[in-house]
């Protein structure tokens, strides 16, 4: 990485002052009336770090990210920014979406743009803010195209950087790279290590490969179909090389013993 | 960091006898034009009487000499502007309202209860049919014939407007909602752009209707105009010029549609198109 962005990157950390969140639920039961997918869940991501939450499809993963972000109320129990009840979606807790959720008639930049003009940011600045954010992702050269010229590659690194601009306090993360290929998912997640160094930013990341959810989480909460099977801590540091030390293999290994169909 | 994809490059203008056949087109498109007319000459100088009868019909070389000589009338460049300014207060009118009041039923419950079935029950009402109303309703034939114009496009407006509103991705309004967004930032930058395309179609639809119904009102109570001059002209039996005005009509009718079309297409550019389609 060129020095140039390395200042960048210091700028970011200064400029962000506010720590992490430290989201809450307790005793929530998360769905819709009549089609309760979770019930009685007590969890905690602590502020700045990134809490995986694996599970196979349908365990309400993407349900629970959508009460942590604000756009479906808990139908029982809380959940919680710092103590504060969470009643809405607002701009501390940006949510990454697995489908594509750039807006198609805005370019690049100016998708990036949107969380720092509804902020109130002049336009000059947002977009220098931009410009900064997508060359972070590695999309220089790239700002003025519209999303159905990218790849979804591309199309999720836009995501990223718009989510990130908007300085949130909390990522939330819905299988982001789902729809990837492996390939280019090892790249976005080194990607999202490095965009994420600095902002201080609480992650919650939903996935349901058990090896993304070890490579990114510093604590992986195991998600079954009868609700929360555990909260497991990562034994690496957070330093994203690769994570095949003994203690690691036997937690995977756990992990996936733990989400199997046979013990739950 | 990952290296820079390079920007996707556009597609290159197809093989030789693609950008031929593309060049062909406007040619094509002029020569269809000129054999309909050379048919039209043919029936009518032949005075040719297969069971539909062209021995009436002026030619069009009758017509072209009266069209020649109407340009060079101050009275036929008036009833051109008063419907030119019928059709457009009366189409402005409807876009307007008509895409308030579809996103507002398409976004609202309580909208779609009030206003819902009162739309529903005037929709189907033909605009002609509501000539009597709007003789009752406004002091002036102007005022009525521009309400009729105004009602012909405002539904159409209406309905694509309402569809479209709800046929947005949910994800966009989500996205806009966890940046901190609220309605009005929900509605500037996702509900109208996302449902422009859908909108441009009842434009589309909206300005040929209040074509036919801004000319049919002129010629049921109109003062001026080209639709009451096209009338007058039947009434005194003078049919190079009926056909002036129907050429007329035509024409304008056009012209007000491909305003439409490109306005639309340049709005809604972000659209991911197949280049060299064929689009009209």
């Amino acid at each position: 990485m060129s020095t140039d962005t390395d200042t960048t990157v210091t700028a970011q950390r200064t400029e962000q002052s506010a720590p992490g969140a430290r989201l809450t639920v307790t005793g929530a039961e998360f769905g819709r009336p009549g089609a309760v997918v979770l019930r009685g869940l007590d969890l905690e991501a602590a502020s700045g770090e990134i809490l995986t939450v694996v599970g196979p499809s349908g365990c309400g993963k993407s349900t629970l990210l959508r009460t942590l972000a604000g756009l479906l109320p808990a139908l029982a129990g809380q959940v919680a920014q710092d103590g504060r009840p969470v009643t809405g979606p607002g701009a501390d807790r940006a949510l990454i979406f697995q489908e594509d959720a750039l807006l198609p008639w805005r370019t690049a930049r100016a998708n990036v743009e949107l969380p720092l003009a509804i902020r109130g940011l002049g336009r000059p600045e947002r977009r220098a803010r931009a410009e900064q954010w997508l060359e972070r992702v590695g999309l220089a050269g790239l700002e003025r195209q519209l999303p159905h010229r990218l790849s979804g590659g591309q199309r999720q690194r836009v995501q990223l950087a718009r989510a990130l601009a908007g300085q949130p306090r909390a990522v939330l993360m819905d299988e982001p790279f789902g729809a990837l290929d492996a390939q280019t998912r090892a790249g976005m997640q080194q990607l999202l290590v490095e965009a994420l160094a600095g902002s201080g930013a609480t992650v919650v990341f939903v996935t349901h490969d058990v090896d993304e959810a070890l490579f990114l989480g510093d604590r992986v909460a195991l998600l079954g179909a009868g609700g929360l099977a555990g909260v497991r801590t990562v034994p690496s540091p957070r330093d994203r090389g690769a994570r095949d030390d003994p203690a690691t293999v036997a937690l995977r290994h756990d992990i996936l013993e733990s989400l199997s169909p046979r013990t739950s | 960091m990952t290296a820079v994809t390079a920007p996707p490059t556009k597609a290159s203008a197809g093989p030789a006898p693609a950008r031929r056949t593309a060049r062909l087109r406007p040619v094509v498109r002029v020569l269809s034009l000129l054999a309909a007319l050379g048919l039209w000459q043919l029936l009518t100088t032949l005075d040719v009487q297969l069971w539909l009868r062209f021995d009436q019909f002026p030619s069009v070389t009758d017509v072209a000499g009266e069209f020649g000589e109407r340009l060079g009338d101050g009275a036929y460049w008036q009833d051109v502007t008063d419907s030119l300014r019928r059709i457009t207060t009366g189409f402005l009118l409807a876009a307007v309202l008509g895409v308030a009041s579809g996103v507002a039923v398409g976004r609202s419950r309580w909208a779609a209860d009030l206003v819902g079935p009162v739309l529903e029950v005037l929709r189907p009402v033909p605009a002609i049919a509501l000539v009597p109303v709007a003789i009752l309703l406004f002091p002036s034939n102007e005022q009525g014939i521009v309400f009729i114009t105004f009602t012909a496009a405002f539904f159409p407006v209406l309905v694509a407007t309402r569809h479209a509103v709800r046929a947005l991705a949910p994800v966009w309004e989500e996205a806009v909602l966890t940046m901190g967004g609220g309605r009005w930032r929900v509605l500037a930058s996702v509900v109208l752009p996302g449902a422009l395309p859908g909108i441009f179609g009842g434009l589309s639809v909206g300005i040929g209707v209040s074509w036919i119904c801004v000319i049919s009102a002129e010629m049921i109570s109109g003062e001026y105009g080209v639709g009451y001059r096209t009338w007058q002209d039947y009434t005194v039996i003078d049919y190079p010029g009926v056909f002036t005005g129907i050429v007329t009509i035509g024409l304008l009718g056009w012209l007000t549609s491909t305003v439409v079309e490109l306005l639309g297409r340049r709005l809604t550019h972000w659209l991911p198109r197949r280049e060299g389609k064929a689009t009209s």
